[in-house]
């Protein structure tokens, strides 16, 4: 029954706590090597946090989960393994995870409406909904070395003419997983456990010590 | 390092990302409670080791962290093919027993025709070549 599920909303915004990405001890004791600092050359391969995201598990059949979707977020779910669908701004995602697995990434502050709205139009179907935003965080990667930094960290085949864009996978990255995937040609998304972005950002510094590797400050999506 | 192709991604992956997790195809006893100690000890503790075609269940721990089924051969390591839970392997142990035993048959037959020192496993690899998921 859908109305015995308790489902908070997990947004510090409105509270006196302050709220802290998964990176910001990194940031501090690791450092943030500004694009194109080292060498006064431009920097081949930029990360950057994008921190306080929704991130929303969704389990269940397909054909229920992708109608309740169209309905409430206008975009369907991925139909094909290791596939990914981005709305027309790029703001949100749905990416196959496994054959009854789905995650959703939704700007942070429209998590727990988007939740509640689907929760409320799926009723009683047998799915489940679990917000992960807490447990993990996506960094983003570009320039024009980023696939040679992930060839560095990955047995994946993350050559850009296979890896198109629209793919996403599950994979081994550095000794821990990692769901690495590509929104548009510009640029990839690593989605790191909580736990292990301290672990993944200090990788990927040194990896792309060659290329100049700097690290983009984050304008967009911080509570204050 | 080499690949085993994933049947719920649909495409092959790093052995890495794979955890073996033992012999496939264990049925349970249907009644617990009245069958014998020997068959429910054969259930919980009792697994194949053969010489050759194994049916082993395989998890993409890294990955879709689904189960599935691969047909492997013990000797060779080789992987023959690999298939969903629930579905039944196409390459059996019999099914190549079988192949062999008729492809000794048509060379006695066809003496004539039959090369010399021709091996009786070469109708095996050929069927083994066309199905999905086979390695090199």
């Amino acid at each position: 029954m859908s109305n015995s599920v308790h489902v908070y909303d997990a947004r510090t915004d409105h509270a006196t706590v302050t709220a802290e990405s998964p990176l910001a001890y990194s940031f501090q004791r690791s450092g943030m090597p500004a694009p194109g600092d080292a060498s006064g050359e431009e920097s081949r391969a930029v990360i950057g946090e994008r921190a306080f995201l929704g991130h929303l598990i969704l389990r269940g059949g397909a054909i229920v989960l992708d109608e309740a979707l169209r309905e409430v977020l206008g975009i369907g779910l991925p139909g094909r393994p290791n596939s990914l669908t981005v709305d027309a701004d790029g703001q949100r995602s749905v990416q196959w995870l496994s054959p009854d697995e789905w995650l959703l990434i939704v700007p942070g502050d429209e998590t727990f409406g988007l939740e509640t709205r689907l929760r409320a139009h799926l009723g009683g179907a047998h799915v489940a909904i679990v917000d992960v935003s807490a447990g993990q965080t996506l960094i983003e990667l570009s320039g024009e070395a980023a696939h040679e930094v992930l060839m560095k960290s990955t047995v994946y085949d993350v050559d850009p003419h296979t890896f198109t864009v629209g793919k996403g996978v599950t994979t081994l990255f550095a000794k821990t997983s990692v769901i690495l995937r590509r929104p548009d040609a510009s640029r990839w998304e690593l989605i790191v456990r909580r736990s292990f972005a301290d672990y993944v950002y200090r990788w990927l510094l040194d990896a792309g010590e060659e290329y100049g590797i700097g690290v983009a400050r984050e304008s967009r999506h911080e509570p204050q | 390092m080499f690949h085993i192709y994933c049947p719920y991604c649909e495409e092959l992956r790093e052995e890495e990302e794979f955890h073996p997790k033992g012999q496939a195809h264990i049925a349970r006893p249907e009644e617990p409670d009245t069958c014998s100690d020997e068959e429910w000890g054969d259930y919980l503790f009792f697994r194949d080791n053969p010489r050759g075609i194994h049916h082993e269940m395989w998890l993409h721990a890294v990955g879709c962290r689904k189960f599935f089924n691969i047909t492997r051969n013990t000797v060779s390591y080789e992987i023959l093919e690999t298939y969903k839970m629930g579905e039944q392997p196409t390459i059996t142990a019999e099914h190549l027993a079988r192949e062999e035993k008729n492809a000794r048959e048509e060379k006695t037959n066809n003496a004539q025709v039959a090369e010399g020192g021709q091996q009786t496993v070469g109708a095996s690899d050929a069927a083994v070549a066309s199905v999905k998921g086979a390695q090199a």
